[in-house]
């Protein structure tokens, strides 16, 4: 089998963590050999938190500049400045709700509108997946599931070698039972999504 | 029960490295750990502390967080030397705390295994600098061994009990974030059976380091150190794989690149791999017959040349030609990683798989194309998101109030915590920072040299690290600062562990509680005061009279951290907004004190209800009052 690289990329409290482990889980559960990688740290407080699951033969933990088969990005300005991972054949999946950096709020630098991000992804990668994540999120009645949606999208726009069933069941099983219904339904409106643009 | 605590073993688990380590030393038969939180290491600590919270009964080992790195390890080289299996945890900087008590502890040696982890950071990824901790290897003289991920990591930690056991010294495992920070699948063995008790048997001429002992036990190094060697040459962690005429010798996690790289450029057939896992003694002997075979031979270590420097002095000794790669002469990038990845081997940055293929195939001379990367010069430049003070943080507060009173002309040394973010715009308050604890120190040696007005800040974890002893330099040679530490109750940073002023009942922990109001009074300090932050007249005043004193004076500044505050006793503070009528937009409120939770809307501030926590410490900048609570709903 060939080598998968998912690299993920939010703000710090959007659960980008949370679910690349989940996917990770579900590898296994699967049968799939998996490597997950998360860079933290001084990231807790507000900042920029990125995380890489590389599926298949691969045994490095991270991926270089230009080797991201996909690129899950939690925030319109995030998926730009990840843009280093993506080449030409990438698949950028984003969430075009922006969440600005107080350096805007400031006035330190100004925020580019998410149509204009959308819009540069579009002209530099072959396909993006570009839709409001956290309206789903808010449509599955758990602000909190952004992650889940974006984990839903990403199984909706590519053919990962592992099964949505099994990635639906390690969320029910691995996350807070008062939110594992609305988990699995931002899941579900996520993969919607995808599917469909 | 959590599958770390799983007697039998048997299934694959998806673990993150440091849990891995975990794991290894548990099935090792560790009933002893202590350590100081830092990253990349903390997961291994916090979690032996959740399980033995979680699951009282069936954790066999103690465990401690301890002031510091050199408290740690010698809290473990007692336990080490009466005999119980010992594991001691740190990141690299931390080893530096703990040097002094390291380079004696390899003389004296153990009675029982005692592991010691140095987490290593290439690329700083939140750390004060890249330094390589193999050189503690060879300054101390005591084996190393270094994991290239999880699974392995699980093993080597099991098997350095051994070693450590059978060489009567304690040994390294070196790690690097990437291999701390990656998850993968690892299958559990057996837990191991755990000796709880000990009894220190006296043996003065080896545990005594007078200068009479230490000159033999110094041998006793040395002797350890041929018998090291000779099981590194043996060691089933240095392995030879592939065959051919072009060699690579690697290390910790750049084995992967290279494993990887190689199967990339279809190059199997014609690269040899040396994995080095026992990287300290080296295994002469082999490198030496595996460069006999080679024509070229390319060293592939992240940070400094150790093994490279190491491999020319064999080829050197043994009249071996062969060409050897690596990155001596050193070229050095011209920008720092976050702007532009170099495209060669440097003593800087860690290394990625792109890099390493590169590397490889220049050198093999083997045609390999690398996708092309993006031309993004065009791109619309995203705005910087830099690591924030909290919404409600009460270092925030204290910052404020400070830079009110002594404004940009004083000088204001800082120290390792989440208040370090106090660097940042608009509050600007960080002048000069080394190390843990370096603020208090750093400001007596600036204050008495420039005659300046000196502001420092500490944490009140990291005053417990290694600010007590500054601040009784500083009352001893009648310093003139004043301290302002920056007490949130917990250690924010790195997770919110605690440490010896925390409230112990909050906690639920069985140690005991010091408050850092008398500790400092009977330190010598003769102008103490405590303040709550977000009252800021009344902190203003206090500073105020602080800053007027001649000599020492401390000002302790006690606010629990919100984010710990949740957890131990949530509060139900109302949410501020602001007036629309009142407000004139002068932008008091976000121009000072930058709170995350407070953001611009068609030129007026506003305030994100579900960040802010209410600590009214806008409300109270505000010359208008126009920042109000959220009404409950009627």
């Amino acid at each position: 089998m060939s080598t998968q690289r998912i690299v993920f990329v939010g703000v710090g409290g959007q659960g980008n963590l949370l679910a690349s482990n989940l996917l990770g889980q579900a590898a296994l559960a699967a049968g799939v050999k998996v490597v997950v990688s998360e860079i933290h740290g001084m990231a807790q407080r507000g900042g920029v938190v990125e995380s890489a699951v590389i599926l298949g033969e691969g045994t490095s933990p991270i991926v270089a500049n230009a080797e991201a088969d996909v690129l899950v990005a939690f925030e319109p300005v995030e998926a730009l400045r990840l843009l280093p991972k993506a080449n030409k054949e990438t698949l950028i999946i984003t969430n075009v709700r922006p969440l600005p950096p107080f350096t805007v709020a400031i006035g330190a630098a100004p925020y580019p509108p998410a149509e204009e991000s959308v819009a540069y992804l579009k002209k530099k990668v072959n396909k993006v997946v570009a839709f409001d994540g956290q309206a789903l999120a808010e449509e599955a009645k758990n602000p909190l599931s952004l992650n889940m949606v974006m984990l839903g999208a990403l199984f909706g726009a590519v053919e990962l070698p592992v099964d949505v069933k099994t990635m639906k069941k390690i969320i029910r099983s691995q996350t807070k039972k008062r939110f594992a219904a609305s988990n699995v339904k931002a899941f579900d409106l996520g993969f919607k999504a995808a599917k469909a643009g | 029960m959590d599958v770390l605590l799983t007697p039998s073993g048997g299934k694959e688990h998806l673990l993150l490295g440091n849990e891995a380590i975990v794991r290894g030393a548990l099935e090792a038969g560790m009933a002893f750990a202590t350590c100081y939180p830092g990253t990349p290491s903390s997961e291994v600590p916090d979690t032996l502390y959740r399980l033995r919270k979680q699951f009282p009964g069936k954790v066999k080992y103690y465990f401690e967080y301890s002031t510091n790195e050199k408290v740690a390890m010698e809290c473990a080289a007692g336990a080490a030397a009466s005999g119980v299996r010992t594991l001691c945890t740190m990141k690299h900087v931390g080893v530096n705390v703990a040097a002094d008590p390291l380079m004696t502890l390899a003389y004296v040696g153990v009675r029982a295994g005692m592991v010691i982890l140095t987490a290593d950071d290439p690329s700083l990824f939140s750390s004060q600098n890249e330094q390589d901790n193999r050189y503690y290897a060879r300054l101390s003289g005591l084996p190393m061994l270094e994991p290239a991920g999880p699974a392995e990591a699980r093993d080597m930690v099991t098997h350095a009990f051994d070693l450590s056991e059978e060489l009567g010294v304690p040994v390294f495992i070196r790690t690097t974030t990437r291999v701390n920070h990656a998850r993968e699948a690892v299958k559990l063995n057996k837990l191991g059976k755990v000796k709880q008790t000990a009894k220190f048997v006296k043996e003065p001429m080896r545990f005594v380091t007078v200068p009479a002992v230490s000159r033999n036990l110094h041998l006793r190094l040395l002797n350890i150190y041929n018998q090291a060697q000779a099981i590194s040459e043996r060691s089933p962690w240095n392995k030879i794989e592939g065959r051919g005429k072009l060699g690579i010798i690697t290390n910790g996690v750049s084995y992967n690149y290279v494993a990887d790289a190689v199967a990339d450029l279809g190059a199997k057939s014609k690269v040899k791999i040396f994995k080095v896992g026992m990287s300290y003694p080296l295994p002469e002997k082999k490198l030496a017959n595996f460069l006999k075979g080679l024509d070229t031979v390319l060293v592939i270590e992240e940070l400094e040349p150790i093994m490279e420097e190491a491999v020319r002095a064999i080829a050197q000794e043994k009249g071996i030609k062969v060409k050897i790669v690596g990155k001596v002469p050193g070229k050095v990038p011209s920008k720092s990683v976050d702007i532009e990845a170099p495209d060669f081997l440097s003593r800087a940055f860690e290394y990625n798989p792109r890099l390493v293929r590169t590397v490889i195939a220049k050198t093999f001379g083997l045609k390999y194309k690398n996708t092309a990367e993006l031309k993004l010069a065009d791109m619309p430049a995203p705005p910087g998101r830099p690591p924030n003070l909290c919404p409600g943080c009460p270092h925030r507060a204290t910052y404020h109030a400070v830079k009110e009173v002594m404004g940009e002309e004083a000088i204001y040394p800082t120290d390792i915590g989440c208040y370090t973010l106090g660097l940042l715009p608009p509050i600007k308050a960080a002048d000069f920072l080394i190390c843990m604890g370096s603020s208090v120190s750093s400001a007596g040696g600036i204050a008495r040299a420039t005659g300046q007005k000196v502001v420092a800040f500490i944490g009140d974890s990291t005053f417990f690290h290694s600010g007590i002893t500054g601040l009784v330099n500083a009352v001893h040679n009648n310093h003139n600062f004043t301290l302002v530490i920056l007490d949130n109750g917990t250690t924010a940073m790195t997770g919110h562990q605690p440490h010896p002023g925390v409230d112990t009942e909050a906690i639920g922990d069985a140690t005991t509680h010091l408050d850092i109001e008398p500790l400092v009074r009977g330190l010598g300090v003769q102008h103490v005061t405590t303040i709550k932050p977000f009252k800021v007249r009344a902190s203003k005043k206090a500073i105020e009279e602080a800053v007027a004193h001649e000599g020492v004076s401390v000002i302790i500044s006690k606010e629990l951290c919100p984010l710990f505050a949740r957890r131990v006793a949530p509060s139900s503070k109302k949410s501020f907004q602001v007036n629309p009528d009142k407000c004139k937009g002068h932008m008091d409120c976000i121009k000072k004190v930058a709170c995350p939770a407070m953001f611009v809307e068609d030129g007026q501030a506003r305030i994100n209800p579900l960040q802010c926590i209410g600590c009214a410490l806008c409300a109270q900048i505000c010359p208008e009052n126009a920042i109000l609570p959220v009404k409950a709903k009627a």
